[in-house]
């Protein structure tokens, strides 16, 4: 065998390797941003819980969390939306698959609403950044930038779940993308789930 | 990819799942409610979601269908994550309390 053909084959038998973990690689780069960003939630929530551990005077402005608890609902059941869009794709059931994915971002966008409205009320009792009328005037900063993170990350879920979505319907993507995006929007989910404790409920006005 | 008849179970058990998240939702806003405090209710509260994130992980996300190397592999990250959170937390009591170092 010449030098130049043992070149080539080494290098097919590299092309030909096995993706790590046996799954596509596609998936793989969503399980490991996954993985990143669950670090950057944990930073966020651990200097949110610092913070709120280590200051006496820490505000405590949520009189109901009725919103929030409403909030939560809708974003649990778009993670079962998702699903079922997931299922329906994977039996090839493409009108279906995009209407439960439109239903899935009308969700994520009625969520974001409401987490704006959230925003300006507390803007209008007088929380800004660095103040507000009750105590310490990091709560505005933490408050802000650790809801702020996950509004950005339910915003963008929303633009992706539309353009994968309406990619799948004219098929230029297939079942595989939808259920890579959906890892993305329970990821979101998951992080809700400890954004409410810690932020919310360990801070309602008593 | 993991594809329909790769994943456990149905529509069925994702309704379950959806409920048992639902419940649990229900359980933090009871506990908050209830009126505990500190770092007791902190650490209900966190125990709650811990147990919601993995319910999610393994139903909605599929892991428990995925490769036993992957699992491995998300499994650790996770312990990681929250041993280093963890570490973060006894400082600010440090903060709070002004010792050791303030004495």
């Amino acid at each position: 065998m010449s030098e130049a053909n043992l070149t080539m084959t080494e290098h097919a038998a590299g092309l030909m390797e096995g993706s790590p973990f046996a799954i596509p690689s596609k998936k793989l780069a969503m399980w490991l941003f996954i993985i990143s960003d669950t670090m950057t939630f944990a930073a966020c929530l651990v200097a949110y819980g610092f913070l709120r551990n280590g200051t006496p005077d820490w505000p405590r402005p949520f009189h109901s969390v009725i919103n929030v608890a409403f909030m939560t609902l809708i974003l649990i059941t778009s993670s079962l939306t998702m699903l079922i869009a997931v299922r329906a794709a994977q039996t090839g059931d493409k009108s279906k698959a995009f209407r439960w994915i439109l239903v899935t971002a009308a969700a994520g966008a009625v969520f974001a609403l409401l987490h704006i409205r959230e925003w300006l009320a507390l803007i209008d009792e007088g929380v800004r950044l660095f103040q507000n009328p009750w105590g310490s005037g990091l709560f505005g900063a933490a408050f802000f930038s650790v809801t702020g993170l996950h509004l950005l990350h339910v915003s963008a879920g929303v633009v992706a779940l539309i353009v994968v979505g309406l990619r799948y319907q004219y098929g230029r993507y297939n079942a595989d993308h939808l259920e890579v995006t959906g890892l993305y929007w329970h990821f979101v989910d998951i992080v809700w789930m400890f954004v409410v404790p810690m932020v919310y409920l360990l801070s309602i006005a008593r | 990819m993991n594809t329909g008849e790769q994943q456990k179970g149905g529509l069925g058990t994702d309704i379950i799942v959806y409920l048992c998240l639902l419940a649990l939702s229900a359980l933090q806003f009871i506990q908050a409610y209830s009126g505990g405090t500190g770092r007791g209710l902190a650490a209900r509260l966190l125990i709650v979601a811990a147990v919601q994130a993995l319910i999610a992980v393994l139903f909605f996300m599929h892991l428990r269908s995925e490769r036993r190397s992957l699992v491995t592999f998300v499994t650790i990250f996770a312990l990681f994550v929250l041993a280093t959170m963890n570490y973060g937390w006894p400082d600010s009591f440090r903060l709070l309390g002004g010792a050791p170092f303030a004495k």
